[in-house]
């Protein structure tokens, strides 16, 4: 397309990607992902300049609401959380192409319907026939939903047209799951027409991790076994389960985070050099090092699992996980999750990965930690050197995005001694204060056609592989350990480390 | 925090820098670029205003030169800097000294500002106003990647935009360049959607209005058509049609906010169009340090020559847009000989002057 545009020009970087005409439809479009996240980020997308003139967002849900209702929803959703500050005109802009289709997802009436306006707008604005079905709707609904598009002819795709279908985590709760689940979704959508959100691969510390190790020298000579201590992947987060217990029971801190987010960054800091930046080379190199990682051999040793209990956080009394409204006192869901894994390749052969992910820690943060060996030799005797650890190389994920080098430095006085300091490099600091949401990164790319941020079939599968038998173990042997909330997690994961001779960093 | 000093030098500025970082506990620096502004009295609050708002994007150190005038033989021997360091809240997200010169130190201005830019960061120049004739060449401009004029206050904002043409050096670029983005953007998205042969372009906005004739200089030099610039009242650009062989392309803009982009055979739509704050502007503008060859090529094609197009596509009859084969082979000519035609008499009067 752009090359027959005479107005296009490779040079011209000024000109940003403008998706061509399309529109977006948001099934589950009440719900809080859709308020938060969603709505504000179209706004700032269309604010931006990024959104083809005539976009059209259609909610679907089963409220009783007329057009001018869910445009009003919309309206607030936008001014409370959208990103960047609130235009009248952009508003107008977009509320030209806001419909809402009321109905559930069994209701062939309302997909009927849900076919007319798209028919409509594609006469009233202009779409072209170009539209995403957004799926922000609980995994049991996928299949109905994915069903009715293909029965009302909603996922043909006819001259020239596409329709792409958008998925949210989980992507199934075990391997076999996740297989039903892409044959559902790939026999109604083409695979290069299902977009994954994870919404990890959207933030722009993620895609930093690929410019820091590949952009530059000075890192990856010694991103390997030979320099390489262990790497450390967190994602904490400070807050309960709320009023998630229907979701998260049963499902529990490794399903949720470990599977998608978690492996998917260690993918990122594992992985070869891709040939070039483009979709297939990155999965391929991805699926590589996916397909690489390998099970500690006990896995009741090398694995952790938790529950917060009772206990202070952040100055507030919170309660434990058994006691939260709608979760079985005697559940064994786990609300922290420490795994070891290592990954079968020359670069990275005996160095360890340490993952965990948890809820109601001590405080929220992302980040990948990579621990490197203490010098060989060292020319300064020991008390010299007491406090100085290892040297690190840390990606703040979020929030505070950035990037620490520890390494250590000569205190100021007469005696020798060397104690760690750390250079900081933070986005807010150097860049624009506003970093676009990665939703809004996601739902531009989705209109585009760009998959590259977006996890494939073969990489989800992998996963589920790294992950099903640990959580058979756990489902076998033992139960969660008890952490009070607020803290970093249960003291079974600091032994687990100290039995290598390792700690945790404290984020 | 604000430290004043007067009768001052560059290492007592640089002094003054860091004991204000000490003294607000942020020695680290993240700062990606210097921004010297070089204006007057009288533009220095504004210009400082958007450059600070700017910095929230682009944290920078900014550096304001004003020239001071003298206003006698005596003053004009006596040379004198004074300058007004800021850090933290009253510097946006950087750092901000404003210096002003007095006296012969005015006409020496880079010997201030070079020991003041920040080691290994780019430098950008801004001249809000009263821009030099040839700003590569500059003694300030010369120490800068990228030097930003705005020949939308110049006196004759045409005629500037040949001068600027003459004088092009990679790394200028233009305020009204900048400002014509969101235009060049939607045009080239509408181009997008129709796949189709442009055949003529009209371009309608506000006399005395560079940004008017940069639009225009770029689609004739991208597109390869007689383009025709058309005055009306403003605010700013109002209109730009393209006349193609699958109808034509309105975009239209009357109140300077909300614009409507009517394509043949399809429904109208309505597209946000507002005219940015100089902030936005300067943000744009920093956002790439690297020269902006689009700008070049565009501006090279020649204000004359886009006004003698213009002039006969006028005298020809108003409605009549297209160009006749020969005329368009005429011009290809011309254009790969890299000559404007023999103007005929320019229609706007400033041009002309």
């Amino acid at each position: 397309m752009s090359s027959s545009n005479p107005l296009r020009d490779p040079a011209d970087r000024r000109l940003p990607r403008i998706a061509g005409p399309s529109g977006l439809v948001i099934f589950g479009v009440t719900g809080d992902l859709s308020r938060k996240k969603l709505m504000p980020a179209v706004y700032d997308l269309a604010n931006r300049g990024l959104l083809p003139p005539g976009f059209s967002l259609v909610g679907f849900a089963r409220r009783e609401w007329q057009h001018e209702d869910f445009a009003a929803e919309v309206h607030d959703a936008v001014k409370e959380h959208a990103r960047t500050p609130f235009r009248e005109e952009v508003w107008q802009q977009l509320i030209q192409g806001m419909r809402f289709v009321q109905g559930t997802f069994d209701d062939d009436d309302a997909f009927e319907r849900l076919r007319g306006t798209i028919e409509e707008l594609d006469k009233a604005q202009g779409t072209g026939g170009n539209f995403a079905f957004y799926l922000s709707v609980p995994p049991r609904s996928f299949p109905v939903v994915i069903q009715q598009l293909k029965k009302h002819g909603l996922a043909d795709q006819t001259r020239g047209s596409w329709r792409r279908a958008v998925i949210e985590k989980p992507f199934g709760h075990d391997l076999k799951s996740a297989e039903e689940l892409n044959k559902v979704v790939h026999e109604v959508f083409a695979p290069d027409q299902v977009f994954r959100i994870d919404h990890y691969l959207g933030k722009e510390t993620v895609q930093n991790i690929l410019a820091l190790r590949f952009a530059n020298t000075m890192f990856e000579p010694i991103w390997n076994r030979s320099f390489v201590d262990h790497v450390q992947i967190t994602m904490a987060e400070d807050i309960g389960i709320g009023g998630r217990a229907g979701y998260y029971d049963g499902i529990g801190a490794a399903r949720d985070v470990i599977q998608n987010h978690l492996l998917q960054l260690m993918a990122l800091t594992a992985m070869e050099e891709p040939a070039s930046f483009d979709a297939d080379a990155l999965a391929a190199e991805k699926t590589k090092v996916l397909g690489a990682v390998r099970l500690p051999k006990d896995l009741g040793k090398d694995t952790v699992r938790g529950q917060y209990a009772e206990g202070w956080q952040g100055g507030e009394k919170v309660i434990g996980y058994l006691q939260e409204d709608g979760i079985d006192p005697k559940s064994k869901t786990d609300t922290y999750a420490a795994i070891k894994v290592g990954v079968d390749n020359r670069r990275w052969a005996g160095v360890p990965f340490y993952l965990r992910a948890g809820k109601r820690l001590g405080r929220r943060v992302t980040e990948i930690a990579v621990v490197f060996q203490r010098a060989p030799h060292s020319p300064f005797d020991t008390t010299a050197t007491e406090e100085l650890g290892q040297n690190a190389i840390v990606i703040r994920v979020q929030p505070d995005e950035g990037v620490t080098v520890r390494f250590g430095s000569k205190v100021p006085g007469t005696s020798m001694e060397i104690r760690d300091v750390s250079m900081d490099f933070a986005y807010g600091e150097s860049f624009t204060e506003s970093s676009p949401e990665a939703y809004e990164r996601l739902i531009l790319d989705v209109l585009l056609g760009d998959s590259n941020l977006f996890p494939r079939t073969e990489e989800v599968e992998l996963s589920w592989k790294i992950l099903d038998p640990i959580e058979h173990h756990w489902d076998k042997h033992g139960k969660p350990a008890q952490y009070p909330a607020g803290t970093w997690g249960p003291v079974e994961a600091d032994e687990m480390l100290e039995r290598d001779g390792r700690s945790w960093r404290r984020p | 925090m604000k430290i004043d000093l007067t009768d001052t030098t560059a290492s007592k500025i640089n002094k003054a820098l860091v004991k204000g970082r000490r003294a607000i506990g942020t020695p680290a620096v993240g700062m990606v670029l210097t921004l010297v502004i070089v204006t007057d009295e009288e533009n220095a609050y504004d210009a400082l205003k958007a450059a600070n708002d700017a910095s929230r994007e682009h944290p920078s150190r900014t550096l304001v030169v004003i020239r001071r005038v003298s206003r006698s033989p005596r003053d004009r021997t006596k040379s004198r800097l004074d300058a007004e360091v800021r850090v933290g809240a009253d510097a946006g997200t950087g750092e901000t000294v404003v210096l002003r010169l007095y006296g012969e130190v005015a006409d020496h201005a880079q010997s201030v500002v070079l020991p003041l830019l920040l080691p290994d960061a780019p430098v950008v120049v801004w001249w809000p106003v009263d821009a030099p004739l040839d700003p590569a060449n500059d003694p300030l401009g010369a120490l800068a990647q990228r030097r930003v004029t705005d020949t939308y206050a110049a006196e004759q904002p045409v005629r500037e935009l040949s001068a600027r043409a003459d004088t092009y050096a990679p790394g200028d670029t233009d305020l009204s360049w900048t400002r014509i983005t969101p235009w060049r953007s939607m045009l080239a998205a509408a181009l997008d959607q129709v796949v189709c042969e442009v055949k003529g372009v009209e371009v309608e906005g506000e006399e005395f209005n560079p940004s008017c004739e940069l639009l225009a200089m770029w689609l004739a030099d991208r597109l390869d058509v007689p383009v025709r610039r058309s005055l009306s009242s403003g605010p700013g650009l109002t209109a730009v049609r393209l006349d193609t062989d699958h109808g034509s392309i309105a975009l239209d803009r009357a109140d300077g906010t909300v614009a409507t982009l009517s394509i043949e055979g399809q429904p109208d739509r309505a597209v946000a169009l507002k005219r940015r704050d100089t902030a936005e502007l300067i943000a744009e503008e920093l956002r790439r340090l690297d020269p902006d060859d689009t700008y070049a090529s565009a501006l090279r094609f020649g204000v004359d020559r886009l006004h003698a197009q213009s002039t006969a596509l006028r005298e020809r009859g108003t409605g009549e847009l297209t160009a006749t084969p020969g005329e368009s082979a005429a011009a290809t000519k011309e254009r790969a000989a890299g000559k404007a035609p023999v103007p005929a008499p320019p229609p706007g009067k400033k041009a002309a002057k």
